[in-house]
């Protein structure tokens, strides 16, 4: 993809996670954590309620990279850290700065947000071009 | 107390997994993947693959059975009701289509403590039906009030 050029910002994507996703998402990846499904429970253990899968945010990174890139086939590597949490029913953003391209790879530093705060930090993205 | 690091470098039973066509759909559709090839046979084949492609993230749901047991094992000692999700890595090899038997094994790659937090980091190796490396996991976990 020529867009993906050092400095470049790949296309940022926008998604809300409505109410039930959590749910089809447990079942989908086999992560039944009750924080992520049950309000009485999540609120019980001290959090605000039920709380998105870091790794279904962590999918919403990928898939920024993919979309970028032209396809699943281009992601060769994504390390994220998990900060905070991400709730349901609010929009996340990923949006990500290519930071180097060397020969057919690029480099792309990635964040996800919500609501102003990160909720993935410091990901880091190599794609091939 | 020091967290216990006496089983760095253990390794746990490869876990199979078999990769379906709905299951590819279904956690497509979760994450909200728009590509053809993760949803349509016919854009799957049309790109060149065998079958539906597996998005990259579906690592998740082929390798996390196998980081389930040195999560649980009581040689690590690691207390699960303190546990948060750090970070993550994959690391992807050959691409997985529907019909792949997926073989994944665990193993303890480090752990160690930092200002009153475990660190328990686990790596996952998973291959395909032709031994071809499908992904590589690197998942840190970390324990607060150790």
């Amino acid at each position: 993809m020529s867009e993906l050029q050092a400095g470049a910002q790949i296309p940022e994507l926008r998604v809300t996670p409505d109410k039930f996703l959590t749910v089809r998402y447990a079942g989908a990846s086999g992560d039944f954590n009750p924080i992520h499904i049950d309000e009485e429970f999540a609120k019980a253990v001290g959090l605000p309620g039920r709380i998105l899968h870091g790794l279904w945010t962590m999918a919403q990174v990928a898939r920024a990279q993919t979309d970028a890139a032209g396809g699943p086939q281009h992601l060769k590597r994504l390390s994220v850290q998990f900060r905070g949490m991400g709730m349901p029913e609010q929009e996340v953003l990923v949006t990500g700065t290519v930071r180097e391209v060397d020969g057919s790879k690029a480099i792309v530093d990635t964040v996800a947000e919500q609501g102003g705060s990160q909720i993935i930090r410091n990901a880091e993205a190599e794609l091939s071009i | 107390m020091p967290v216990n690091t006496q089983a760095v470098g253990k390794t746990y039973d490869p876990v199979n997994y078999a990769v379906g066509r709905e299951k590819i759909r279904e956690y497509a559709r979760a994450v909200g993947e728009t590509n053809p090839v993760h949803l349509e046979l016919d854009a799957a084949r049309a790109a060149g693959y065998a079958d539906l492609v597996a998005p990259p993230m579906f690592a998740v749901v082929y390798s996390a059975p196998a980081v389930g047991p040195p999560i649980f094992d009581p040689e690590i000692e690691l207390n699960f009701a303190m546990m948060v999700h750090g970070g993550q890595e994959f690391v992807w090899g050959e691409p997985v289509v529907a019909g792949d038997e997926i073989d994944t094994v665990a193993s303890v790659k480090d752990i160690h403590e930092a200002d009153g937090r475990g660190y328990y980091v686990f790596e996952s190796i998973s291959t395909n039906q032709r031994g071809e490396q499908v992904c590589r996991g690197t998942w840190t976990n970390i324990v607060r009030g150790v």
